[in-house]
């Protein structure tokens, strides 16, 4: 555990631990109370490895009235919270404290309802991301989001974390997916945020707690909109000479009017990497490679595919392929989806950042990160979700290595300020969680962060519900960890991850 | 005296005047500062092409941003656009369309219903009302367009969120909690907002059709299709007399469902969506773009409510309720035209008064919507609530009034009572 600083631990809370067990075992079934330490270490992280702690208690309500009181009971008493999905998140958001009570969700694990004739489908908040398509995906529709841990993430966390994916350039992130949700704040309050309806009276609660990263309620039903799925997708790889040459592309495109369904760069280092480990064909000789994928109809992607072909020509680009059969186009997305584990043979170590960059700056942040890597003498591979600026730089390191792993979170960090520097933002979609909440005084000053911070406040009155993330206990920008990652062993080695 | 309120106290703002037009956020910054320290509640305009909808409240002054207007910065390649609350959206459209680009939520033209001429407002009143077009069910409403903003808090401090980036988690996602909430939290100053090219060709195919459970029929299914439409709506009898267009075979009711995309796209997608929804060539009109175009800005601008007096509502619902609703609401003399591919209603009544209105919130609430009143005549305007709410959120709508506005002097009361 590092030295990460955590809200003050409450010693009276911890020398009752017999006693609030034994409560919350006459509100819930007893059994889905757990408190030795056995029970309890499963919960200690979630997808950020590098932070471990046991919660004081953790508890699976299996209905909302037992969310409810629990968490009425745990405010009435001044007891933590952290609530907890499938526990995938990659910023820390649901790691436990000494002193809280752990509510895991796993038990709202259902499909509600699909209703066809809304485009929409009701269901219990951790039931995973991808499970909703496969419910629906006999009738031809799917849910759009989709974080790379879409087999495992849970639709309650990707609605805390407000999740984006690949698509999110054409179809959004999970704010501009969800109708609704059920919550219970912190006081036991149940109430509905908008329903099936397209939009809800008074202030939008909704896009509030979207991406709140379980600061102000625990989600308990979430309501999503489903599409139809495209008739046709095309994706073309192409190979550039440049990094400027590729981000120009990019920017061509989207100033041509065509609208990607997603937009993929990757270096040279993760190219090659990529394409050792996966076999997916990448032209590993160019500097950057480009995977983009169009959905439709066949004319409207065969337009688009067409124009993407002369624009990229127009810039430069040393191959392009085209795929011709669906098979074709997984194995392009194959590689990309493969970015991780590839890092996990070059370096013992390897971290993930996440910054959101003006689409425009891309040779401008690479070229910065290559100064970095070189500065910090650490290798870095980039992979970039380009059509809407979020780039995900893989730092090289080796943990056992204490310079190293102090060197790699100065790196880190830099990126991101850098990244807010030329107007983008510390977070894409990854969140804040404990992972950058130092560095949120990057981004906002203190009335900025003092407004969230009220708003936090009118809710959670005593900063009961997931204290400690997502804005700064210290006023210091620290740079603390990242996505931490010891010989390719990942928590969930089998998620794909961008 | 503490040295802010000396400050203040020794700046050159003329507080006699009942309305403020500022030109600099540094302005804006000095009157509300004054008026949190003296308790002065503010009503704040834009280019007042929606200031009708919503409660009367008391002010004692009123806040005009009409001259804290122009664009900051447009980047096309970038898709976004910053701008001063205050820039009308007209502005904005026009800049815009020099690159072929556009606001995707196409808001709703309120000049016409209120003024019988047309008035888009600032861009500043459009974030504040999140009233959304046709492409809402496709593109997402005015609040998914916006990526950050800066403001200026009860207490006069300048707050941001977001940025100018599409993607980005930084925070509490404060730019969704102003859109629509009508100048309670902030004093929007800055904007950033996503825009998206404009589409080659725009074909609408109409639908001659005069009744409303076969339209949803057919809406349903448009919208359900892979055809991808961006607009659906029905105009009973009463209104579709009212679209005169070249190509425009029929007159009567209509259902038009609106196509867009690249030109060869659009051809295939339009022959398609006819065969699937089994239209015979008879009861079919297809307009082109230039057409389309009219079509859907008279729908944008409500323009068959043009010369409506009052008892105007919008009804928000999930599509599969619409049908049920409206039958209920023809106990009553009703006008109305559906949008949204069927979960917007706009209807208008010949006769409204607190007893008809509480009856169609009944309905209406049931059947799992809400009603907002648009435009209705000042007596019921004093004694009915504009807007629905249910208690628990009130509580907590109250709460987060509070934690922006803690003295209530931004539109006080345009909401709810107490907010």
């Amino acid at each position: 555990m590092s030295s990460l600083q955590m809200p003050k631990v409450d010693n009276a809370i911890m020398s009752k631990k017999d006693k609030i067990a034994s409560d919350l075992r006459e509100i819930i079934n007893s059994k889905n109370v757990l408190s030795n330490p056995d029970e309890l270490r499963p919960f200690e992280t979630d997808g950020l490895t590098a932070y471990r702690q046991m919660p004081l208690l953790v508890v699976m309500p299996e209905t909302v009235e037992e969310v409810s009181q629990i968490l009425k009971y745990c405010n009435e008493n001044k007891v933590k919270v952290v609530p907890r999905g499938a526990g995938t998140g990659l910023s820390g958001g649901s790691m436990p404290l000494e002193d809280c009570v752990l509510m895991a969700m796993g038990k709202f694990n259902k499909i509600i309802e699909i209703d066809f004739e809304n485009r929409c489908v009701v269901t219990q908040p951790c039931v995973t991301n991808l499970a909703i398509t496969h419910a629906v995906q006999d009738k031809g529709f799917y849910y759009a989001p989709d974080p790379s841990s879409q087999i495992a993430c849970s639709i309650g966390g990707n609605v805390a974390e407000n999740s984006g994916g690949v698509h999110s350039l054409k179809y959004g992130a999970t704010t501009n997916n969800l109708l609704g949700i059920q919550v219970v704040l912190m006081d036991g309050t149940v109430t509905k945020f908008g329903g099936k309806a397209m939009d809800a009276e008074g202030y939008d609660f909704l896009g509030l707690m979207t991406g709140s990263e379980g600061l102000l309620g625990v989600i308990t039903e979430v309501t999503v909109k489903i599409l139809k799925s495209p008739e046709v997708v095309k994706a073309a790889l192409v190979g550039f000479p440049s990094i400027e040459d590729a981000g120009n592309c990019v920017a061509e495109i989207i100033a041509e009017g065509c609208i990607p369904a997603g937009m993929e760069i990757m270096d040279k280092a993760l190219t090659k990497a990529t394409n050792d480990y996966s076999k997916a064909g990448y032209p590993t000789d160019a500097e950057a490679m480009m995977i983009v994928e169009f959905d439709g109809t066949e004319h409207e992607v065969e337009a688009y595919i067409q124009k993407t072909k002369e624009i990229a020509e127009k810039n430069n680009s040393s191959s392009l392929k085209i795929s011709k059969t669906n098979e074709e186009r997984l194995k392009f997305w194959a590689g990309r989806k493969a970015a991780f584990p590839a890092c996990g043979v070059l370096a013992p170590d390897y971290m993930c950042m996440d910054g959101s960059i003006p689409r425009g700056k891309l040779a401008e942040v690479l070229n910065e990160i290559s100064r970095l890597s070189k500065k910090y003498n650490l290798p870095v591979a980039n992979a970039f979700h380009a059509g809407d600026g979020n780039l995900h730089p893989l730092i090289m390191f080796d943990a056992n290595d204490k310079e190293s792993l102090r060197k790699c979170e100065d790196f880190g960090a830099d990126i991101l300020k850098y990244c807010v520097k030329v107007g983008g933002a510390l977070t894409g979609e990854h969140g804040v969680g404990i992972e950058k909440r130092e560095l949120m005084c990057e981004a906002f000053n203190d009335k900025d962060i003092q407004q969230q911070l009220t708003i936090k406040v009118a809710l959670d009155p005593n900063s009961l519900l997931n204290p400690g993330k997502v804005y700064p206990i210290l006023r210091k920008c620290a740079e603390e960890g990242r996505v931490h990652v010891h010989g390719g062993k990942t928590k969930f080695p089998d998620i794909p991850r961008f | 005296m503490s040295m802010e309120e000396k400050q203040n106290s020794q700046t050159s703002l003329d507080f006699n005047q009942n309305i403020f037009k500022p030109t600099s956020r540094e302005e804006i910054v000095e009157i509300v500062k004054t008026c949190y320290r003296k308790n002065i509640p503010l009503e704040i305009n834009g280019l007042k092409s929606k200031n009708k909808i919503g409660r009367n409240f008391q002010s004692e002054k009123t806040l005009d941003l009409s001259d804290y207007k122009g664009i900051i910065d447009y980047k096309p390649e970038e898709l976004y656009i910053k701008v001063k609350a205050g820039t009308p959206l007209k502005e904005i459209i026009g800049e815009l369309d020099k690159n072929n680009q556009q606001l995707a939520f196409e808001p709703n033209d309120f000049g016409y219903l209120f003024s019988g001429q047309s008035n888009s407002g600032s861009i500043g009143g459009v974030v504040s009302c999140n009233f959304a077009g046709s492409r809402r069910f496709k593109v997402g409403s005015v609040r998914d367009h916006i990526l950050g903003f800066q403001g200026i808090n009860g207490k006069g401090e300048t707050i941001k969120s977001g940025g100018t980036v599409v993607k980005n988690v930084t925070g509490y996602d404060l730019s969704k909690l102003v859109s629509g909430s009508f100048g309670t939290l902030t004093i929007l100053t800055e904007l950033s907002i996503k825009v998206l090219p404009k589409p080659e060709t725009s074909k609408t195919l109409i639908i001659k059709n005069p009744h409303l459970k076969k339209a949803l029929d057919f809406l349903g299914k448009a919208l359900s299709s892979s055809t991808d439409p961006s607009g659906g709506v029905f105009y009973p009898d009463y209104f579709g007399k009212d679209f005169v267009l070249n190509d425009l075979t029929h007159d009567g009711g209509l259902t038009a469902i609106r196509i867009e995309g690249p030109t060869n796209s659009v051809d295939q997608r339009v022959n398609r969506l006819s065969k699937e929804l089994g239209l015979l060539d008879q009861e079919l009109s297809i307009l082109d773009s230039e057409q389309s175009n009219i079509f859907w800005s008279r729908t944008k601008n409500l323009e068959v409510f043009k010369s409506l007096k009052s008892n105007l509502l919008r009804i928000v619902l999930p599509m599969s309720e619409t049908l049920k609703v409206i039958q209920k609401l023809k106990n009553f003399e009703i006008k109305y035209f559906i949008d949204w591919g069927g979960g917007l209603i706009w209807a208008s009544f010949d006769q409204l008064n607190t007893k008809i209105l509480s009856e169609i919130k009944d309905t209406v609430k049931k059947h799992q919507g809400y009603i907002t009143l648009i435009k209705v005549e000042e007596d019921l305007k004093a004694s009915a609530d504009i807007f629905t709410i249910d208690p628990i959120k009130y509580k907590i709508s109250e709460k987060i009034k509070r934690s922006f506005d803690p003295k209530r002097i931004f539109n006080p009361g345009k909401m709810y009572t107490g907010i």
